[in-house]
């Protein structure tokens, strides 16, 4: 198991590397570069910078380099010393804008994904063991509407309706009153108010999918023989059920499980941004927006990381859980 | 005398109707019993059609704006007037002020009633660029009304003919995405599939690296490195080869499975054994036994495609005004205080919910279809 590990874990180094390849030439991708638009903003403010001083930024900041130098010195500066760069529209290193944030995206990304499979599991499971009946038939045109619906609508439209209807203020994670009041219990009830819209987006969007994989497995495995001999042994429907095709049936599960992660960062960047949220999505938008593209690349170099490590972590719990496959 | 003899057994029995049929037959009777995916067909078919002639059936140029019908109403469709059947007509709009708050208010305007005419002479358009004509599918006689099915945008400019208008552009871009996927797809896989050994060990690898990038940021950072000043035409045809370049994954794992099924068989052996090039083995013997495969998954990858451009222009990273196109309008609805002003200017996402649905059954009727003798 342990070997197992490691060599995942070593497997998914080259991906890295190369991810973060991709990332810097989406950085260099545009027009231009970092003085260009330096420039540009100095004289939008009304300076006056001549094309020696620009030149001479240029060797400053090592943009005459070959691309190959300049991406060393930028990975290297991340792996080492753990800088990302600096933002030109903020003013500030990338890595102080970044943690917060992210650290804010991560917790509604995971407790979305726990919502996710609270509703996904136990609907799965009843719609398949109960096919064809009524609320099988409800689940499945739930499922696809959450298929076909974009989460930025839905975001808008849960939006618009607790604001007409329920008359809620909403948009961010805090009323005005409380934004930059101290920690109290109406503080967190606030947030709360705020925070039921996205989680309610997220999880919807990945229960829908998840639901009809849920079922599908369950009916693949619901007329095994195995099954029936439980059955045939006197258990209760429900420990049948949940003791032996469940966990089945949960293994693709679990091997995708990796892939809700980039899937919930993506569902988060746009309803982040129509709902206003200060996680990474806004402020992602906003740096590709304005070129400020040192912020945009260690945003989707970030993202990227996290989604393989996600990828690592389901390959590592589908061994764990299922002793059949083999740890090659 | 022999005509008899050919027709009678045919409407005698009908298995041996079964046992004779085409195997596109199989595949049209099978799919004809799923009934989602047949209506979702005709929707689209219809969606295709009213796209492609959309200066015909949208009543209205979709730049043209009207100072006095800003944000109005959807005009409702009405067969009775004050009890009597007059046939499909729509009311006058009646435009006031609120003595409050100097806001505009529409209302019906029950005294005017404009019945609909069909092939209606309005707005001049060139038709396809070929000829100057001016007949639309239907539309209001009165030089100061018009019918607005789903109201008015901020500028007054006719929702649903730029609807119609933009369904031109999201599906095409669709469309034209999953032509360039399929092509990438296609060949990837099947040289995957085919080849298999290290080939097919690197191709899996550039497969599950491009899956492990995040859609969306990914998108977004390509999508955001086109410079705005180019021209909308050519940033519309990049951005559906950004969407492409990353939904190729998923024809080509669909294509790979297929190929490691049927590489074995033994047409494709006696292919072999007749000196058949490996070129000629892929595209004359083992393409064609899976195309219904391939075109249910092309199916139901066009709605990733369409969600993502709408994502994108939704986001101002895709396309930009003036293209018209579903996530371009949506643009309109970004905020709270439009949509509770003017909840019409959801109505393109209503239709891409529509849309999307209708390629997923489609696309599950199809996949259903695609073997036609298994089972």
């Amino acid at each position: 198991m342990v070997a197992f590990i490691l060599r995942r874990a070593l497997l998914a180094i080259p991906t890295l590397i190369f991810i973060s390849f991709i990332s810097f030439v989406i950085i260099q991708l545009p027009p231009g570069d970092y003085v260009t638009a330096y420039v540009a903003q100095l004289r939008q403010s009304g300076e006056y910078i001549s094309a020696i001083q620009e030149a001479q930024l240029r060797e400053q900041f090592g943009l005459n380099d070959p691309m190959l130098v300049q991406y060393w010195r930028w990975i290297s500066n991340i792996v080492l010393r753990g800088e990302f760069g600096y933002s030109l529209e903020w003013n500030a290193p990338v890595s102080s804008l970044i943690w917060d944030r992210l650290g804010l995206t991560l917790a509604i990304s995971s407790v979305s994904l726990v919502i996710t499979w609270l509703i996904a599991i136990p609907v799965g499971v009843y719609s398949a063991t109960r096919q064809y009946s009524f609320f099988d038939h409800v689940f499945t045109v739930f499922g696809f509407l959450g298929k076909g619906i974009p989460d930025f609508l839905l975001a808008l439209v849960l939006m618009w309706m607790a604001f007409a209807y329920m008359n809620l203020d909403v948009g961010g994670l805090f009323s005005p009153q409380y934004q930059n009041a101290p920690w109290s219990l109406a503080k967190v009830v606030d947030l709360l108010a705020h925070l039921w819209i996205p989680l309610v987006v997220l999880a919807t969007g990945g229960a829908a999918g998840l639901i009809r994989v849920m079922r599908a497995n369950m009916l693949d495995e619901l007329g095994k023989p195995y099954v029936e001999t439980a059955y045939a042994q006197g258990l209760s429907e429900s420990k049948v059920v949940w003791n032996y095709p469940v966990r089945v049936a949960l293994n693709p599960f679990i091997s995708t499980v990796g892939w809700a992660l980039p899937a919930l960062f993506s569902g988060d960047i746009i309803t982040a941004v129509v709902l206003n949220l200060p996680t990474t999505g806004p402020l992602l938008l906003q740096a590709l927006k304005m070129q400020d593209m040192y912020l945009a690349g260690s945003f989707i170099l970030i993202l990227s990381v996290f989604t393989v490590i996600g990828t690592l972590i389901s390959d590592i719990l589908l061994a764990w859980f299922d002793p059949r496959i083999r740890y090659a | 005398m022999t005509d008899q003899a050919i027709a009678a057994p045919k409407g005698k029995d009908h298995r041996e109707d079964l046992y004779t049929a085409k195997p596109w037959q199989l595949i049209w009777r099978r799919f004809s019993r799923h009934l989602l995916a047949v209506v979702s067909m005709w929707f689209l078919i219809v969606l295709a059609l009213s796209a492609i002639f959309a200066e015909f059936v949208g009543p209205y140029d979709p730049f043209k704006v009207q100072r006095l019908r800003t944000l109005a109403p959807p005009t409702g469709i009405h067969l009775f007037h004050e009890g009597q059947f007059v046939g499909p007509f729509v009311y006058g709009l009646a435009r006031e002020r609120d003595p409050d708050t100097a806001r505009v208010t529409y209302g019906p305007d029950t005294e005017t009633v404009l019945p609909i005419h069909f092939f209606y002479s309005g707005d001049s358009y060139r038709f396809f660029g070929l000829f100057e004509t001016d007949i639309h599918l239907f539309g209001v006689d009165d030089r100061r009304e018009q019918i607005n099915l789903l109201g008015t945008d901020d500028l007054g400019r006719d929702v649903f003919s730029r609807l119609i208008h933009g369904a031109r552009v999201t599906l095409s871009a669709g469309v034209i995405g999953v032509a360039f996927a399929f092509v990438l797809g296609l060949t990837l896989g099947s040289i995957s599939g085919y080849f298999g050994g290290w080939i097919d060990g690197s191709i899996q690898r550039l497969m599950e690296f491009i899956r492990s990038i995040p859609t969306i940021p990914l998108w977004m950072g390509l999508a955001a490195a086109l410079p705005i000043a180019w021209d909308p035409l050519f940033v519309y045809v990049l951005i559906t080869l950004i969407l492409a370049l990353i939904g190729w994954t998923s024809v080509a794992r669909v294509v790979r499975g297929q190929f490691f099924a049927i590489r074995n068989e033994d047409y494709v052996m006696a292919a072999r054994l007749a000196g058949a090039s490996e070129y000629r083995i892929i595209t004359r013997h083992m393409l064609p036994s899976m195309t219904s495969y391939i075109i249910a998954a092309l199916t139901l990858a066009v709605p990733e495609m369409i969600l993502g451009e709408t994502a994108l222009s939704f986001l101002g990273l895709g396309l930009r005004p003036p293209v018209v196109s579903w996530g371009v309008l949506l643009q309109d609805a970004q905020n709270l205080r439009s949509i509770s002003l003017a909840p019409w200017l959801l109505s393109p996402g209503v239709a891409v919910v529509m849309t999307v649905l209708a390629f997923n059954f489609l696309g599950d009727g199809l996949r259903d279809a695609a073997d036609p003798y298994g089972q």
